[in-house]
């Protein structure tokens, strides 16, 4: 059986920074991936990040990723491409089916950062074809460079659904509105404010009721939201739309952390079901580690930053680097995510996470 | 329901005014000088390295709302394409005597060329009318955010905020 030091499953943000730092410090990292490219979703952001100066902000997430590539191939990282791990078991060791075969492959640290998966939302009609995932609309436009439709109802307003719908209209399609069912839009008032002045409206308390058309969709019928999200009669409108992207959430893949036998907890604010950790990024199940959103719905500069204290904790705990230089190191990824999770925006986040910590400690 | 950047999207009235980003009255009519309608505490600090005059200023906190310390902006435009929420303008409002020249962030293809007549959008997307694009400055360090300067009516600065070429519907 194949043996590593050192086994991530998952080559996005978090599991790459997770294995540069370890590398960096001198183990041996493998890093798996069921798809054909690495990056996770970096390569499909091709707008410029928030964040501070310092850690990439005001950088495209598509240069991020090729940065993180880069790096990882510097530091002698090996990224193993078209490879699903579909189990693991004591060992630890994955289970692994890549290049039509099956096989095991042990290691003594793993990290999971197997992302988060996007949230449907159940309404009449939404099995015709053109109801998709605003994430599924971003890979066409970015990196397979197919519209998905030309006139599109987005339902969601956080920053995935308002990012995705102006890269719509960069990509050349029409966003005939987007729709909130709260009475306030979610993501941020800039991301906003460019798709309002393309005369795209946002209507707050909305939301989609019906899909029609014979073959695919061919209209969308919105309607207004009471504070308890019940329609209200007769407001209901028809839109001409050929395509409804759902931005209504993500939900992390836990499913790898479940079989590991970590413990799981149920942190709305978090997007559901997630490992608990520790402040090493360590779960409650022997040598397993998880970061990014695996561990939470966050974004990539936190997935970075997390992924980061996994690498430099596992670094730690196999003798690479010793604890000073270790605690020196984390200290500074923690206190970019104590930055990064400041404000309003992301303060329910710091306090989940914080919370997360205590009940891996305290059940 | 109070219309404001959390329900509408846009800035509206006082909320724009009390932007800590936005330059004086009397500022504005001294020459150029930046615009920054950045009001939600957010993490993100970018424009601030952005401007080597040091007239941006966030704090520790990176939070906290960029402060356009307006005395040392001389507005020469380095922030527009820095920022990630293409918040940021730059406006003149004495180009001359009739017009006032406005730098917007322009991410869509085609980019217009200069010289071109094309349609001013509001800040809802509605037509304001006809004005120039002057120059379209796209250096490498913008890295791939044109800002494109328009010759409008000066008393359009606060309202023209996008544009949309003639031949596009």
């Amino acid at each position: 059986m194949k043996e590593v030091e050192f086994a991530i499953v998952g080559g996005g943000p978090a599991g790459l920074s997770a294995a540069i730092e370890a590398a960096r410090c001198g183990v041996k990292v493998m890093v798996f991936d069921e798809n054909e490219r690495p990056g996770g979703q970096l390569f499909k952001q091709i707008h410029k990040f928030f964040g501070s100066r310092e850690h990439g902000a005001g950088i495209r997430g598509i240069d991020i990723g090729s940065q993180l590539l880069e790096d990882a191939e510097k530091y002698g990282v090996e990224v193993y491409l078209n490879a699903a791990v579909w189990g693991i078991f004591d060992g630890p060791q994955l289970g692994i089916c890549a290049e039509h075969r099956v096989f095991r492959v042990k290691a003594k640290k793993v990290l999971l950062a197997t992302g988060a998966s996007e949230n449907a939302l159940a309404f009449s009609g939404w099995t015709l074809p053109g109801v998709i995932g605003a994430g599924a609309a971003q890979t066409m436009i970015n990196i397979h460079r197919v519209l998905p439709g030309r006139r599109v109802l987005m339902v969601g307003s956080g920053n995935v659904g308002l990012i995705i719908s102006y890269q719509l209209l960069q990509a050349g399609a029409q966003v005939e509105a987007v729709v909130e069912a709260l009475p306030h839009i979610t993501g941020y008032g800039v991301h906003a404010s460019k798709l309002r002045r393309c005369g795209v409206p946002i209507l707050t308390s909305h939301t989609v009721k019906e899909a029609t058309g014979q073959e695919r969709v061919e209209r969308a019928i919105i309607v207004e939201v009471d504070h308890q999200f019940e329609p209200r009669p007769g407001t209901e409108r028809d839109l001409a739309v050929d395509t409804i992207c759902l931005a209504v959430g993500l939900t992390p893949m836990a499913e790898l952390a479940w079989l590991a036998g970590c413990r799981i907890a149920y942190i709305p604010e978090l997007g559901g079901h997630a490992p608990l950790h520790d402040d090493n990024m360590l779960t409650t199940a022997e040598d397993i580690y998880v970061a990014g959103d695996l561990t939470g719905i966050e974004e990539a500069h936190t997935a970075i930053e997390e992924g980061r204290v996994a690498g430099i904790a596992v670094a730690e705990s196999l003798g690479y680097i010793d604890f000073t230089r270790a605690f020196e190191l984390k200290q500074q990824a923690k206190d970019h995510l104590g930055a990064l999770r400041k404000g309003p925006f992301g303060e329910k986040r710091a306090q989940a996470k914080v919370r997360m910590i205590e009940r891996r400690e305290h059940p | 329901m109070k219309r404001t950047l959390k329900t509408t999207g846009i800035l509206y009235g006082e909320e724009l005014l009390k932007c800590p980003g936005m330059p004086t009255r009397k500022r504005m009519e001294q020459g150029p000088v930046a615009i920054i309608e950045c009001t939600q505490e957010i993490p993100c600090d970018p424009c601030v390295d952005a401007c080597r005059k040091g007239a941006i200023q966030i704090g520790e906190d990176i939070t906290q709302p960029p402060r356009l310390l307006e005395e040392k902006c001389n507005g020469c435009g380095s922030c527009i394409a820095e920022c990630p929420g293409l918040a940021i303008f730059v406006a003149d409002f004495n180009h001359s005597p009739e017009q006032a020249l406005l730098k917007i962030p322009y991410e869509f293809f085609p980019i217009p060329k200069a010289n071109t007549k094309v349609l001013a959008l509001d800040r809802e997307g509605k037509v304001i009318g006809e004005v120039r694009v002057l120059k379209v400055s796209n250096p490498k360090k913008n890295d791939r955010t044109p800002v494109l300067s328009l010759l409008v009516p000066k008393e359009r600065v606060l309202e023209i905020r996008h544009i949309r070429l003639k031949e596009s519907i």
